[in-house]
């Protein structure tokens, strides 16, 4: 009879444990999962720049700057984007940042030339650029949402009495680390309908 | 509410699970209660019988309950999503043809990525009234409609934030909940109009001179006393069954309320843009022209109540009990709150 208590608490503490292992693992699996998710909004948005490259550089010879350096910076992200894991995040969001400064520029470039803007196809690709953009913006919200949620599972108590066990490290949370994205003014692609 | 609870989206999507998570509970202890009461009746006016008669041990009446609503959920999570899809009318949208489509499209992609669900399937019903509804039993095989009129009235912001209630839906699974307290409170009243016809018999057949024997007892068993307590319970249980069908519509609506503020709070964190939601709230208001091709059945999974009761009265009054959603102008100032604004202009 004596014997009965200690066996229930016993159980109790390893029923306990491991739910939090295997909370702590599903966290984690969540989190590298929104990560890839935003990996393929980043390949779609790689997908797009050539096209609308293509279809703006004909009428704007004279932006061949605003054109190279979206070009140039989508090479690089897609280079700093190669294999990364939960804590190189920093240096892939560095390198999106900055493709995503540079469309920026060259989209407030397009919006100076009407008769281009009125071309059925360049319209088409600024509601896919509109809705990559978002795509990617709501996937990285995911992903800091997930992230932040397994980086306070694991800290705080007693869920980290397990943390070391469960090797759970903290994800590194996608920021927005380049000042220029941070300066440069929202281009309006919304094609408000007023 | 609190300055953070009504500040604070996370907070209040807390608040109104709590809230409606303490209805649906409300809910079954009532519905187990219809059974089981009857059990408890039948145990005590049996229990005092010598042996070799009848006494009341397995509680049958609460297994018949639990067995209906057993049934319901394996109905419920059988059946498609096709019926109420094609009581609108409503048009698979696979090819986005126009602007808009294309915009509809592309706003259901981003959404089902904030709210890490899989993408649902796109409905477009030809109304030009703005409404949208969601159904769908799984979240992997879930429905957005949305009528014409709402692709043309709502900028692309407010469209992402009205797809993003719709999703708030699908991701709380609320189909499900909402389907099936519709079914248990339809089976009650079933049960219940039954009920009053025996009663009325019962008493009508006395009257001329036949006997009643009072629930299950047999009638020529030794004569027992009937104890307070079992009047009591007599009485309580059948004034429940009579009053069961309005009970469980009042709860079935309120916890429909709770969710619909939940969806709200469930959009203004995946679009982080609660004022958007507003302003498409405040649009779809002053359409307010009845959604004609929405029927009443799936009122509850709408934007807006498609038939047309979007004023903005205050909450509280007498009719507000039996509404599906709660009054715009809470819903609208709530939303501000969340986005720090003022919560009246």
């Amino acid at each position: 009879m004596g014997m009965i208590v200690p066996i229930v608490v016993v159980l109790a503490v390893m029923l306990w444990v491991i739910g939090a292992y295997n909370g702590l693992i599903a966290l984690k699996f969540q989190t590298q999962n929104a990560l890839k998710q935003i990996d393929v909004q980043l390949k779609r948005r790689h997908d797009l720049i050539p096209n609308l490259v293509q279809a703006v550089q004909g009428a704007m010879q004279f932006e061949r700057g605003t054109l190279q350096d979206v070009i140039e910076a989508r090479n690089k992200a897609i280079s700093a984007g190669a294999g990364t894991n939960l804590q190189g995040v920093g240096q892939m969001a560095a390198a999106e940042a900055h493709l995503s400064g540079a469309l920026g520029r060259l989209m407030a470039v397009v919006e100076a030339y009407p008769d281009l803007k009125a071309t059925a196809n360049v319209g088409q690709l600024q509601e896919e650029l509109t809705s990559t953009e978002n795509k990617i913006g709501f996937a990285r919200q995911l992903y800091n949402d997930t992230a932040t949620l397994y980086n306070t599972e694991q800290h705080q108590f007693p869920t980290a009495l397990v943390a070391g066990f469960a090797r759970a490290v903290p994800a590194e949370l996608w920021e927005i680390t380049d000042e220029a994205e941070r300066a440069v003014p929202k281009v309006d692609l919304s094609m408000k309908k007023a | 509410m609190t300055d953070f609870e009504a500040t604070n989206l996370f907070a209040q999507q807390e608040a109104n699970r709590r809230k409606s998570r303490w209805l649906v509970a409300g809910f079954v202890v009532f519905f187990l209660w219809l059974g089981l009461g009857g059990d408890w009746i039948a145990y005590e006016y049996t229990k005092g019988l010598p042996p070799e008669q009848y006494r009341h041990g397995f509680p049958v009446l609460g297994a018949i309950m639990v067995l209906i609503a057993g049934g319901l959920v394996v109905n419920i999570r059988r059946s498609g999503a096709s019926k109420v899809l094609w009581s609108t009318g409503a048009q698979r949208l696979d090819e986005p043809a126009t602007q808009d489509e294309r915009t509809i499209s592309n706003v259901v992609d981003e959404m089902a990525i904030a709210a890490g669900i899989p993408r649902p399937t796109v409905w477009v019903i030809d109304d030009d009234d703005p409404n949208a509804f969601a159904t769908g039993m799984k979240l992997d095989a879930s429905h957005v409609a949305v009528t014409r009129g709402l692709m043309t009235t709502l900028n692309r912001d407010e469209l992402q934030a009205v797809v993003g209630h719709e999703m708030g839906h699908i991701k709380n699974l609320d189909v499900q909940l909402m389907t099936l307290v519709a079914g248990l409170g339809g089976a009650i009243a079933l049960i219940a109009d039954g009920i009053g016809r025996m009663l009325w018999h019962g008493s009508h057949s006395r009257r001329h001179g036949g006997g009643f024997s009072g629930g299950g007892g047999g009638g020529g068993r030794k004569k027992n006393d009937l104890g307070p307590l079992i009047v009591v319970l007599i009485v309580v249980w059948i004034l429940s069954w009579l009053l069961a069908p309005l009970v469980t519509r009042l709860l079935a609506m309120s916890i429909s309320r709770k969710r619909e503020y939940l969806a709200d709070a469930m959009s203004a964190q995946f679009t982080r843009n609660p004022l958007a939601l507003a302003s498409a709230l405040e649009k779809i208001e002053q359409a307010a022209a009845p959604t004609k091709s929405i029927k009443h059945g799936v009122a509850h999974l709408c934007i807006a109540d498609p038939l047309g009761w979007r004023s903005s009265r205050r909450e509280g009054r007498v009719s507000d009990l039996l509404a599906t959603h709660p009054p715009m102008a809470s819903r609208i100032a709530r939303l501000r709150q969340m986005g720090f604004e003022p919560a009246s202009v």
